[in-house]
């Protein structure tokens, strides 16, 4: 079976795609992943600010002690060795792209505008197939409106699409007001695809200790509807390449993704439950469903369930919204 | 040889680093150990060769700590003896220990340049500082002596050292002044490699190692004389010695001709035909040559002989560089000899005179006289060579005379004259008062690389640091110029000064010597034209009248907008760049960039940034000052100490603590070196920017944060309800809770808002939040100044309110024994200390009867170093006595100590038995059979003593007399032996071995912070697999020494790990239950560090983290439990759990490695685990064996 499919330009065997996760961080993993079959990988998202924070914490635990005593005028052997800033993020990519066959993509978080574009650029140079802009952001600045963020963040992509020449995906969280409409400024600003969606670090709360618990649990299936109804929405109106990512764990979910529109399915919970193997379980499964209903490649299947293909449009819309409230207002009457 | 091919570069930097530089390329071995102020040598060795920098022979030297100097020195002597070209670095104490290898090395002829920075020898007291006391100690050792007096100097005699031992076949020991040269940085020209190969003679390099023992050649060397011969065996080096001040005036020769420096075995400066001559060696060459000049400009037939090679001492040098004309002579000799005739190079001048007259090679013998000058780097200046010069003009001028302070005692200073300048109108002097944590120091060292190294101008720095770690004081002096520098003292006339901590203006004098007209730098948390009316009567009247130009800026606004937080150093040097005028303002700007970039690049751009942006909007804040032309200010500085102090804190302390220290004179001082305990609470330093505060309707007075407070600085206490009459108003007082037993008494934690340090420990720690709002807690962190005053007058009345003894105590557990009094507080520790709360600990529960021997170390300086000593006193006048000898002896010291009170015991004892009839049998018995186990048999104790000394009143006789000395020691003593990891388990060890296998009752806490804190941080033996320290800078390879297990297979002692962010439960009883047993104890404390590369406000945090992933045990191995048929080993906390990995990532001493060598930190972290896992297995088997008693085994027979 034709499982081959196109994403930001870079052809791929088949659609499934190791996500930026934990299992990006080591070669080794990487090595099990390109021999279980993953069309290509993310590794995980270089944080500005976390590399910020990291030199700024070292500077200050370096620094803030130094020169104070007469015995002692630092406190660490000389810092000559060793360098904050990206490089082991870099250094990683670099030796993965030599490492691997498969295409190696890089994805970024950054805080500030110079940031995304110094270290895109990096990662371009570095040898990154492409580059996933992660663009997490929780406003909790009550004087930043939803229009100046989308503005900030198309201005940034064009800024990015400016210095690189790789392709770039931008990976979006769902709580957009108007996503079809900011995709569509994505796609102006030259982002070459979506990756929908972000999973946001949402903490929970002990309730013993009156502590806050930041840790990112793993997805399950259950999130998945969402990505299928906004992949099966942007599908229908955007050129872009779309990937999903999160909830897909089972090939009845690669399948759903494909049809509502993705071009790649991006896997990390899977495989970090199921491990590396999973993704040539999924692969097999997802031709095998395909030969079974006689589909001549993935590719007939690709956005067969989008917006503008699916039998029950409304259903992607209002109509759901509606049916539930006219079920409602049945009851008022 | 060959001719030297590479030009020459000019660089910035110290007299270490110049030594290191040539020192690290003409050698093959090198062993070092950390002692100030010679460790940076041994650092800068052990960095490069980490980095593969080679030798002039394309070799990358090997570099090695050993465990001490004597192992250090003993390594050189048998790498020396293999054939390898070897040397050491070291200072003071540790040249000391090397002493036997120096006789051994220099007896076997063998070629060899050791490098030492000159430090004082501990007497009466122990300091860091430069003199040549050492030095002098090995003076008699073989070793030749020579003396470099600048930092250029330096560079250039560590290679004419070098070269010349290889020739001369006696070792050199070469010398710079500890910190004064040393630490001083200096421009000076950078010898290059073709220097050294054209110096370092290949041919005499293979003689040497072909002089190495070698199987294929053997001989035998270290044999035993006999009467018979060794004594002519000793007089065959002669020719050696008698040839080498030849072979140094040949090397100096061969110098010159290379680089056109050209020096002289005794250089001369001044009068051709002077008639009287000043002699000296060392760093006050420099202030001695300025005086001289600018006297011998005013006519003054005076001059001075600097000697660069005082050993073997060379009469024909000297006679050639001391003018026919010379009358009289003054030798200065920079250290102390008590009780001899004159000081060592004073008495070689008198006979080399003496031997010259005789010889007929002089014809007048000059008047001689000695002097000493300098000890522990007292300052000396032109104004003292002008009046030990004039004191020469005398008819019989003083001898053994001291110069630089006022001796009132035996009247042997020379007086004080006035003040002279002899420095250049062109130069300018700069002074910055700045704290450490807010990088001045840094800042200016760049300033002087900018200037120094990008400009024609000769640049010297010099930085005064404080003898207190948390909130410690620099002072930087500057100077620049276009003819070299030599003036080798302080500022003492300043164009520019800068304040870059408003509070200063109310501790310091530091206009004082600012000149008319000078600049004025003022960081101020207020808009500029609000500055003037916050300045004290003092600083206000020195800007009026000495029409000082003012600019002010409120940097700390600055830096926290580019968020840089406290690090306000770059903003201040840009408006010094901006304003003194040493460079031009945008190339200045410029400069200062490119430096942040060079210095910062490797942090990463988000420091750049920050500092790029600082830069920036440093000259949009700053604002020149027009000061009104008359004092408006109503107040005046702060008082020093408070009026209630007493008087010897009135009288010295005070003085010290102003900084004017150096006007104390010789009868201010306690002649033996024993001082009064309890100062730091009159030193009231309000170093916190924030202090915490207490809630008592959220506190469940479970007193973790006394616990964990490392200063002492936020007490509990509870108290009857009565007490509280008088409370100042907002005085917080609560009913007890949480403590059955003191239910009905009042409980107040109380914060010391003048001595906290703002290390937010307490409010870390704290367990109790609000319900509704748990980001409040019991105590948190609010700014300190608007509270100031309540919280003083608060903590003012908290101590006057009465203190529960232990004996009332129900338990003594965390939150009970943190109601006793600290009797060790407000120390210099650091901000934040991990160590400081174990010590405080100890002195709450046994403080009253311990003595304390303390090695070397952190421990001994915030313990011990002046101004004030915070191990204090009780109301009864009862406290730690406490005392540090050096850093190798500390276990056999307490030891002694041990030793000491049990023979005293035993004495009182023993007449108590013999006198029991005249005190009455029953209290005699009472006395000799009292139960001391707890606080109330010690209390009993010190009642029915009491009652004894009111008996032996009204007695005499010799037994009486003997026993009214002794009758305290009725009462137990509680001997503890405190020191850090270095000590411990490496230059201690073999004493530490040898008292654990002892029977002594002594209490051994060991403060283990994993490496050497206080010289900065070096590897020991108790540094983890996988850190970086300096001495091990890709990361230790070897596990850390298990040194409670080692203690424990003794099967005698009581051992503890413990760490008190992790448990602190198990900390008290720890300690406890070692002080208890009756034999010897050993406590090994976790103690979280600067050096470990985090804020220490998470110490607590890593603390834990470090015990739950059981890197760090915590157990108890108590051997009593051996005969209750219990297992004496305890483990105490749980199976390990979570990331050996997210720990080590944590803090930058492990995650250094992952920055530099992923794969390796990787290997380090399995190798960690695993590590921890088989650490653990062993422990858990070793809990689980209980060793069969006696009886239970004669049974089974």
């Amino acid at each position: 079976m034709d499982l081959s499919t196109t994403y930001l330009g870079l052809e791929l065997p088949h659609p499934l795609v190791s996500g930026a996760g934990p299992l990006s961080d080591s070669l080794d993993d990487l090595k099990r992943l390109e021999d279980a079959g993953a069309a290509a990988v993310v590794l995980r998202s270089l944080f500005e600010e976390q590399l910020t924070g990291e030199e700024l914490a070292a500077h200050h635990a370096l620094e803030h002690h130094a020169d104070s005593f007469a015995e002692a005028t630092t406190y660490l052997p000389a810092a000559d060795e060793f360098a904050f800033g990206p490089h082991e993020y870099l250094e990683h990519l670099s030796r993965s792209v030599d490492a691997l066959e498969i295409p190696v993509m890089a994805s970024l978080n950054g805080t500030s505008a110079g940031g995304w574009v110094d270290f895109a650029t990096q990662l371009a140079d570095a040898g990154a197939a492409a580059i996933e802009l992660n663009l997490y952001h929780l406003p909790t600045d009550p004087s930043l409106d939803s229009a100046q963020l989308e503005a900030g963040m198309i201005e940034l992509v064009k800024q990015v699409k400016a210095e690189v020449t790789v392709p770039i995906a931008v990976k979006l969280s769902p709580f957009f007001s108007a996503l079809s409409n900011f995709a569509e400024g994505l796609e102006r600003a030259g982002a070459d695809g979506l990756v929908l969606f972000n999973r946001f670090y949402q903490p929970d709360i002990d309730p013993e200790e009156l502590e806050v618990d930041p840790a990112l649990h793993l997805s399950d299936r259950g999130e998945l509807l969402l990505r299928l109804q906004w992949l099966g929405i942007l599908s229908a109106q955007r050129k872009l390449s779309l990937a999903c990512t999160g909830g897909v764990h089972e090939m009845e979910d690669v399948l759903k993704a494909v049809m509502s529109g993705a071009h790649t399915v991006q896997l990390v919970s899977a495989l970090l439950k199921a491990g590396p193997a999973h993704l040539e379980t999924l692969r097999d499964g997802l031709g095998r469903w395909l030969e079974e209903h006689e589909y001549a490649s993935l590719a007939q299947a690709r956005g067969s369930m989008n917006l503008a293909r699916c039998p029950d449009p409304a259903a992607f819309t209002r109509g759901n919204y509606m049916q539930i409230v006219g079920t409602a207002r049945r009851f008022l009457s | 040889m060959s001719e030297p091919k590479t030009q020459r570069r000019m660089i910035t930097v110290d007299g270490n680093e110049a030594v290191a530089s040539v020192a690290h390329r003409t050698n093959e071995v090198i062993a070092i150990y950390p002692i100030t102020p010679a460790s940076p040598i041994g650092e800068h060795a052990d960095a490069w060769s980490a980095q593969g920098r080679k030798n002039i022979w394309g070799e990358v030297p090997k570099v090695s700590e050993l465990q001490s100097e004597g192992g250090a020195a003993g390594a050189v002597h048998g790498a020396l003896q293999a054939g390898a070209v070897t040397t050491t670095f070291t200072a003071s104490q540790g040249l000391l220990l090397m002493i036997p290898n120096l006789y051994k090395v220099a007896g076997e002829l063998t070629s060899c340049c050791i490098h030492v920075a000159a430090r004082t020898i501990a007497t009466h007291a122990l300091s860091i500082f430069g003199d040549h006391s050492d030095v002098m100690a090995a003076r008699q050792t073989g070793f030749a002596l020579l003396c470099s007096a600048s930092v250029q100097e330096a560079h250039d005699f560590a290679l004419i050292g070098q070269a010349a031992t290889l020739k001369a076949r006696v070792p050199f020991l070469h010398f710079m002044d500890g910190f004064r040269t040393s630490h001083e940085v200096a421009k000076i020209e950078e010898l290059t490699d073709d220097d050294l190969r054209a110096m370092i003679d290949d041919g005499l390099v293979r003689a040497h190692r072909e002089r190495g023992l070698k199987p294929e050649n053997p001989v035998v060397r270290g044999t035993a004389q006999n009467p018979d011969t060794f004594f002519q065996a000793r007089e065959a080096c002669n020719p050696f010695y008698d040839g080498c001040p030849g072979v140094v005036a040949e090397t100096f020769e061969r110098f010159a001709e290379l680089t056109g420096r050209r020096y002289r075995l005794f250089d001369y400066v001044g009068h051709p035909e002077a008639e009287r001559v000043m002699l000296l060696m060392g760093s006050g060459a420099g202030a001695a040559r300025e005086a001289v000049e600018h006297l011998v400009a005013q006519g003054e037939k005076v001059g001075l002989v600097i000697v660069r090679l005082y050993r073997p001492f060379s009469l024909d040098h000297m006679l050639e560089a001391l003018p026919k004309s010379v009358k009289s002579v003054a030798v200065l000799d920079r250290t102390k000899e008590p009780g001899s005739v004159g000081e060592p190079l004073y008495l070689d001048v008198v006979a080399a005179l003496r031997q010259a007259k005789r010889r007929g090679l002089i014809e007048h013998e000059p008047h001689v006289v000695g002097g000493r000058y300098g000890l522990s780097s007292k300052e000396f200046t032109p104004r003292d060579v002008r009046d030990v010069l004039a004191e020469l003009s005398k008819p019989e001028p003083m001898d053994g005379f001291s110069v630089g302070i006022i001796d009132d005692v035996s009247h042997r200073a020379l007086p004080m004259g006035e003040h002279l300048c002899t420095e250049p109108k062109d130069r300018v002097r700069a002074l910055f008062y700045g704290l450490g944590s807010d990088g001045t120091v840094g800042a200016n060292k760049n300033s002087i690389k900018i200037i120094g190294g990008e400009t024609q101008n000769h640049a010297q720095g010099y930085f005064v640091y404080d003898s207190r770690k948390a909130g410690a004081i620099t002072i930087s002096h500057l100077r620049f110029g276009k003819d070299p520098i030599h003036s080798t003292y302080l500022i003492q006339e300043a164009d520019f000064v800068a304040c870059h901590q408003f509070q200063f203006l109310d501790k310091f004098d530091m206009l004082e010597n600012i000149v008319e007209g000078g600049v004025f730098l003022l960081n101020a948390p207020y808009p500029a034209d609000e500055v003037w009316g916050h300045l004290p009567r003092e600083a206000q009247a020195a800007i009026v009248d000495k029409h000082l130009k003012v600019y002010v800026i409120d940097a700390y606004g600055v830096a926290g907008e580019a968020g840089l937080g406290v690090r306000i150093n770059t903003i201040m040097q840009t408006c010094f760049f901006a304003i003194s005028g040493v460079l031009p303002r945008d190339e200045a700007i410029e400069r200062i960039k490119v430096a942040i970039d060079k210095t910062y690049g490797k942090r990463g751009q988000a420091v750049v940034q920050q500092n790029y942006r600082a830069v920036d909007a440093a000259l949009d804040h700053m604002h020149e000052l027009t000061p009104p032309t008359e004092v408006t200010a109503t107040r005046g500085r702060l008082p020093i100490v408070s009026a209630e102090a007493p008087d010897f804190v009135q009288r010295v302390t005070a003085v010290m603590i102003a900084g004017h220290g150096d006007r104390l004179p010789v009868s201010a001082f306690p002649p033996d070196g024993t001082w009064p305990s309890g100062t730091t609470r009159w030193e009231k330093r309000n170093i916190a920017r924030e202090i915490p505060v207490w809630d008592p309707a959220i506190c469940i007075q479970c007193n973790h944060c006394t616990l964990v407070c490392p200063h002492a600085a936020i007490r509990a206490k509870v108290y009857d309800a009565a007490a509280l009459e008088g409370a100042p108003e907002g005085f917080d007082a609560v009913d007890v809770r949480g403590s059955r037993e003191l239910k009905g008494l009042q409980y107040t934690l109380q914060v010391a808002p003048e001595d906290c340090t703002g290390c937010t420990l307490c409010v870390d720690v704290c367990p109790a939040k609000d319900k509704s709002n748990p980001r409040h807690k019991a105590i948190d962190m609010v700014e300190q100044m608007p509270l100031l005053e309540k919280e003083r007058e608060k903590y003012a009345f908290f101590l006057d309110l009465p203190q529960i003894e232990q004996k009332d105590l129900p338990r003594l557990d965390v939150r009970h024994t943190q109601l006793l009094l600290p009797l060790f507080e407000y120390s210099g520790a650091c901000s934040g200390c991990g160590e400081t709360p174990y010590i405080k600990l100890v002195t709450q529960l046994f403080g009253d009867r311990a003595i304390i021997a303390n090695a070397t170390g952190c421990s001994s300086i915030y313990g011990g170093n002046l101004p004030t000593t915070p191990y204090t006193v009780n109301a009864q006048g009862r406290g730690p006595a406490w005392s540090n000898s050096l850093f190798e002896d500390n276990a056999e010291f307490g030891y002694g100590m041990r030793l000491a009170v049990d023979d005293q015991t035993s004495q009182a004892r023993g007449l108590v038995a013999s006198l029991a009839g005249e005190l009455d049998a029953s209290f005699a018995e009472a006395l000799l059979t009292a139960d001391q186990s707890d606080a109330a048999g010690i209390e009993a104790q010190r009642e029915r003593v009491a009652q004894l000394k009111q008996k032996l009143s009204d007695l005499a006789g010799p037994q009486v007399e003997r026993l009214r000395s002794l009758t305290d020691y009725l009462v137990d003593k509680s001997v503890w032996i405190i020191g850090g990891d270095g000590w411990a388990y490496d230059i201690g060890y073999g004493g530490l071995d040898h008292v654990l296998g002892s029977d002594a009752n002594v209490n051994i806490l060991v403060l283990d912070t994993e490496v050497y804190s206080n010289t900065g941080g070096q590897a020991s033996k108790a540094t983890p697999l996988g850190a970086v320290a300096k001495f091990a800078a890709a990361g230790k390879t070897i596990s850390k020494k298990d040194l409670g297990l080692e203690a424990m297979s003794y099967g005698h002692v009581y051992v503890a790990r413990i760490a008190f962010g992790a448990k602190n439960q198990q900390t008290v009883r720890a300690i406890l239950e070692a002080e208890s047993y009756p034999g010897p104890s050993l406590i090994i404390a976790y103690s979280h560090c600067i050096a470990h590369g985090y804020d220490l406000a998470h110490g607590l945090e890593q603390q834990k983290a470090i015990v739950e992933t059981g890197i760090w045990p915590l157990y108890r191995f108590d051997p009593r439990n051996i005969a209750a048929g219990k297992p004496p080993l305890s483990l105490d906390s749980n199976a390990p759990k979570g990331s050996v990995e997210t720990f080590m990532r944590a803090e930058a001493r492990f995650r250094m490695v992952e920055k530099m060598d992923k794969a390796r930190f990787a290997s380090f972290v399995a190798q960690k685990q695993e590590e921890t896992r088989r650490q653990r297995a062993v422990y858990e088997q070793l809990a689980g064996i209980t060793i069969p008693t006696e009886e239970a085994t004669t049974a089974e027979d």
